[in-house]
């Protein structure tokens, strides 16, 4: 009982409750691929490269308020910082659409002409942000770093297996829901959210009701860089900040969105959790896992099924299968 | 007599460098119904469209209420007052009924829930799926939400393409009677029709097209009763 107990532990605490913060991390992220998709009918290449940029606005700004004395207690100070990293990422994303994506837009350029276009906007932000920051290694998680310590859990329960909950993951998967709800309310509640998914159901008509498309496009990139920062800001805090790293996420973050079904929200929101569960779950070490469910079995090797280089392989593939089953995506895609 | 509430006159035009409209007539009063009958490709649609503002005229003049509205576009003749119910896509199809009715009411800055009833009264069946996406009915069904849509503007003029295409005959009456029901409250409704019989008995006005132009121009009832008409148009 006691074994079956702590492998439990040990699977919630290097399973379950690192992927669940992971998973919110990459829901995030597939939310804003997946609006702009809906709305502006283009994968958006640049996306990672948003995440890293609203993340630096953010950290810039905790810095600031850092050195004037001001934290958030027990919570990170980036917290506080947030709406300033939106802002940025909000005015960045709207220069780029006016300075490039807008004159596709007039022409009526085929999806393809956008994405190559995002692609560039990608260099352009990733440039930036290497000049204003760094390549390096930044952390600037603040206030207190656990919720549950393991010793403290091992204490509490007497088990052999510790389980950590670090307040970033709390933290993460808090806001994460805050804002899938709030995100929720306004596409199906508000009379501009409505628009929006009236928009990328039938643009044509759209028009002939009246709704105003440059309102539909604002809407659009204010939410999705919202969401950029809220996601790179989270995925920092609970590991990094490196300006690579985001661009590495864009892979794991589309396959959220595809094998969700892109412009489905839900689906990005399911596919986010679906692809980090298999990333953590198939690069976990099992070897201590089975030790404790099966008395008296000495593993030779890890019993790992795929070594941790490979973890971006697990969204190909997932990508791939998912594409061959079910092309439209776990949840049927397209409109919003 | 005055001129006509709206007109299309003498239009020229089309999609590309060829023209698909050769000087073009159409028009309608308030509370009249004028129904365009013709062949496939004759350019019905496309004369709707450019009554509408959606396509470029080289020649002729569209006028609602004896202003000149040529340079308006689709969405500044909404608010003049104009409704258009497209041939394809006239349903938000993942919105709810409720929604596109509500998308319909765009522009509008007042409180417009009275609209809402008066359109649910005129077609009881959407109250009842007021909840489900526009995509889950059926084809008739479709077809008054379209309606509906367009006049949660209140519109002075209601501009439909083909609103019975694939109805069964049944619904197809009841669509025609609540069309007329519309008539009845004053607005102007300008039709394409594929059922052309059935469309011009209930038609103060008919225009025939043929290949983008006027070929013949009467009253239903006249038109109904023009031998050569029945005979190429109406199937004997
Ligand atoms: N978007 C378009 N671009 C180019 N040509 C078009 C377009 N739409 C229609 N046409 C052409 O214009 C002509 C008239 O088409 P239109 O749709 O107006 O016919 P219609 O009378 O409405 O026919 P139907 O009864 O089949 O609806 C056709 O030859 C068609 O090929
Ligand atoms: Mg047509």
């Amino acid at each position: 009982m006691t074994d079956t107990l702590n492998a439990l532990v040990l699977f919630a605490n290097f399973v379950f409750v690192p992927g669940l913060a992971y998973g919110s991390q990459l829901a995030l992220g597939a939310l804003g691929v997946t609006l702009i998709y809906a709305v502006l009918r283009f994968s958006n290449f640049a996306h990672g490269d948003l995440m890293a940029f609203g993340a630096m606005g953010t950290i810039l700004f905790t810095w600031v308020l850092q050195g004037a004395g001001i934290t958030a207690g027990p919570l990170p100070t980036a917290l506080l910082a947030l709406p300033v990293g939106i802002l940025g990422a909000v005015i960045l994303s709207l220069i780029f659409d006016r300075t490039v994506y807008r004159f596709y837009r007039a022409q009526r350029a085929p999806p393809v002409v956008f994405v190559i276009a995002s692609v560039g906007v990608m260099f352009m932000i990733n440039g930036i942000v290497r000049l204003v920051i760094g390549v390096g290694d930044i952390r600037f998680a603040d206030g207190g770093r656990f919720i549950i310590r393991a010793r403290e859990f091992r204490e509490m329960t007497g088990l052999a297996e510790g389980l950590a909950l670090r307040s970033t993951q709390l933290i993460t998967v808090v806001v994460a829901l805050v804002v899938m709800v709030a995100l929720f309310y306004f596409l199906n509640r508000s009379r501009m959210g409505k628009a929006m998914r009236a928009y990328s159901d039938n643009e044509d008509l759209a028009l002939l009701s009246g709704i105003n498309p440059d309102r539909v496009v604002l809407y659009t990139w204010i939410i999705a860089a919202a969401l950029a920062t809220i996601a790179g800001t989270l995925y920092g805090l609970d590991k990094s900040f490196k300006p690579f790293t985001y661009f590495q996420l864009l892979l794991p973050i589309f396959a959220a969105a595809i094998v969700g079904g892109i412009g489905n929200p839900f689906g990005a929101i399911a596919g986010g959790y679906l692809i980090a569960f298999s990333e953590v779950t198939v690069t976990y070490l099992y070897r201590k896992f089975f030790t404790y469910l099966i008395p008296g079995w000495e593993p030779e090797g890890l019993l790992q099924l795929l070594s941790t280089e490979y973890k971006f392989a697990v969204s190909f593939v997932i990508l791939v299968v998912v594409l061959l089953i079910r092309p439209t995506g776990l949840f049927r895609g397209k409109t919003i | 007599m005055s001129a006509p509430y709206l007109i299309g006159e003498g239009m020229t035009g089309g999609y590309g460098a060829a023209d698909i409209l050769h000087s073009c007539t159409l028009s309608v009063e308030k509370g009249e119904i004028a129904v365009i009958v013709g062949p496939n490709g004759a350019g019905k649609s496309t004369a709707m469209k450019a009554v509408f503002g959606m396509l470029p005229l080289r020649e002729g003049e569209v006028r609602l209420g004896n202003e000149v509205i040529n340079s308006l576009t689709p969405q500044e003749r909404v608010r003049a007052g104009m409704g258009f119910v497209p041939q394809t896509g006239n349903v938000f199809t993942s919105l709810t009924v409720r929604e596109n009715l509500e998308m319909g009411a765009f522009i509008r800055e007042d409180d417009f829930s009275e609209t809402m009833d008066l359109v649910f009264e005129l077609f009881p069946i959407l109250a009842e799926k007021a909840a489900q996406p526009a995509g889950e009915l059926s084809g008739g069904q479709r077809q008054q939400v379209a309606v509906g849509r367009a006049l949660m503007t209140k519109p002075s003029v209601l501009m439909l393409d083909e609103p019975t295409a694939g109805v069964s005959p049944i619904v197809m009456d009841e669509l025609f009677d609540k069309i007329l029901e519309v008539a009845a409250t004053g607005i102007a409704i300008l039709m394409v029709e594929q059922n052309a019989k059935q469309a011009l008995n209930i038609a103060d006005k008919g225009f025939v097209m043929v290949q983008g132009r006027n070929r013949f121009t009467d009253t239903g009832e006249a038109l109904l009763a023009d031998p050569e008409v029945r005979r190429s148009f109406l199937g004997g």
